[in-house]
């Protein structure tokens, strides 16, 4: 539930990190088992990467190239926020982690079509 | 909008089992705190209203009830500056059990002060010279900057991870044993840091920032709760800070 | 849920991770143009020993990292704890590193 102590930047960076996580970690085992087709069955992987390439398929892998790009940044972030000398500027920290994650998913869209 | 010159209040009237909002009307004033709302309706309107404050100046950190939603020292929380349309609704803290109406149970929140290594330890007795501390030595700079707290628990009702995690010590008391540690004078630094180190310990804060965010002295339990993790990372591969 | 041993594994397992993802996203950009083959994928990975190792090790610290992650989230929303969180992060690790390293031997062994 959307509360009035939690509308701030830093919240919704802590929010964004959980759901590409969860969402990482969800898809993790579905990207290994596809890869695994590779030796053993190597048409129904072809008939896959097919089908990845549909327009709507390839729009639903950018957004998990923001997941995993937005969690790299984001991590990024609190490793810094943990381990370097303490910055006050976390709200823009965070704020320029969701825009690398927007210009990678970007560029890999891009690239893509 | 209530009447002209009138505010509508919704005040908690139960405690952690049951309960239900009660509408007052309070006459608005031109300097008027959120407190002197609850005094007006407990000598006016409801006697037995239980609530807490003490100093009414922002010093004795009692006074903390959650109002429109948000945690705030309600004795220096003006009305008009979180009254929407002359509409309050003011609830107990958070994560805390309710004793009754805007009362809560603070045993909860100060027994995590004490699993935290919250404790101060002397290394000298009355009888020994004052020890010499170098107010701009790293840190004293460290501790100064969270021994302004008044406990006032506002940091633990706005900490989702409290919420979510019964074990979890929480904002103020890690900002506590984070003070200790920088502390030269603390003759149980190791102490704290493995106090701090277990299952409910810093290393479940995610840094959403919520009790810096909130916190009515402007510290930072953020920024102390970070040094605690990097204290205790670097000390389990041997390294001191 | 995380004592400092855990918050350790998922920091040390983050920073391996890190480099990783970064020439992992590259090779995504690249290797996305024109369109994927399993046999475009072999031929890049097979037999080579440099992404054995590569995605060896990513595979073994994602596994960790997803593991504590998933930890955390299922303790802060069920309440889950004790023996059953642990079950439950060995198992989702147990799983992941197994599915993982197949999918890395499959791709790279010859």
């Amino acid at each position: 539930m959307m509360r009035p102590h939690r509308n701030h930047p830093l919240w919704f960076a802590f929010v964004l990190h959980r759901v590409s996580g969860l969402a990482l970690a969800l898809f993790l085992p579905v990207h290994f088992y596809m890869l695994a087709l590779a030796l053993r069955a190597p048409e129904r992987l072809d008939g896959f990467l097919r089908w990845a390439e549909l327009p709507l398929v390839r729009l639903a892998e950018g957004g998990l190239v923001f997941l995993l790009a937005v969690h790299l940044f984001g991590g990024l972030r609190l490793l810094a926020l943990e381990f370097l000398p303490f910055s006050p500027r976390q709200k823009a920290l965070a704020a320029g982690a969701v825009s690398a994650a927007v210009l990678v998913s970007g560029l890999f869209l891009l690239s893509a079509v | 909008m209530a009447d002209n010159g009138q505010l509508e209040v919704s005040v908690w009237r139960g405690d952690s089992g049951s309960g239900r909002f009660e509408s007052f009307r309070v006459p608005a004033e031109d300097n008027q705190t959120v407190l002197d709302v609850v005094s007006w309706i407990q000598q006016n309107l409801a006697g037995d209203l239980a609530y807490r404050f003490a100093c009414r100046v922002g010093m004795c950190g009692s006074c903390a009830m959650t109002v429109n939603g948000t945690p705030r020292w309600t004795c220096r929380t003006h009305v008009k500056k979180v009254a929407r349309n002359n509409r309050l609704t003011i609830a107990p803290l958070a994560n805390l059990p309710v004793i009754r109406d805007l009362a809560t149970d603070m045993d909860p929140f100060f027994a995590r002060w004490i699993g935290a290594g919250g404790r101060f330890v002397p290394q000298r007795t009355r009888d020994d010279p004052v020890a010499p501390v170098r107010p701009d030595s790293p840190g004293r700079q460290a501790a100064d900057a969270g021994i302004e707290c008044i406990n006032c628990g506002v940091c633990h009702a706005a900490c989702d991870t409290v919420a979510a995690s019964p074990d979890y010590l929480g904002p103020a008391p890690l900002q506590r044993a984070w003070t200790l540690v920088n502390d030269e004078r603390h003759g149980a630094r190791g102490a704290v840091l493995a106090a701090v180190s277990g299952a409910g310990g810093c290393h479940n804060c995610h840094s959403m920032g919520n009790c810096t965010a909130h916190c009515p002295k402007e510290l930072d339990p953020l920024r102390a709760i970070a040094g605690l993790k990097r204290a205790t990372f670097l000390g389990a591969f041997g390294k001191e800070i | 849920m995380l004592d400092l041993r855990l918050y350790i594994a998922q920091r040390l397992s983050a920073m391996v991770m890190a480099p990783l993802m970064v020439v992992h996203i590259v090779v995504m950009i690249i290797a996305v143009q024109g369109g994927l083959s399993a046999a475009e994928i072999l031929s890049r990975t097979q037999g080579s020993v440099f992404w054995f190792l590569f995605y060896g090790l990513f595979v073994a610290a994602a596994s960790l990292h997803a593991a504590i992650g998933l930890r955390v989230i299922v303790h802060e929303v069920t309440g889950l704890r004790g023996a059953g969180l642990t079950v439950l992060t060995w198992a989702v690790f147990g799983v992941f590193f197994f599915m993982g390293a197949r999918a890395v031997t499959a791709v790279t062994m010859l």
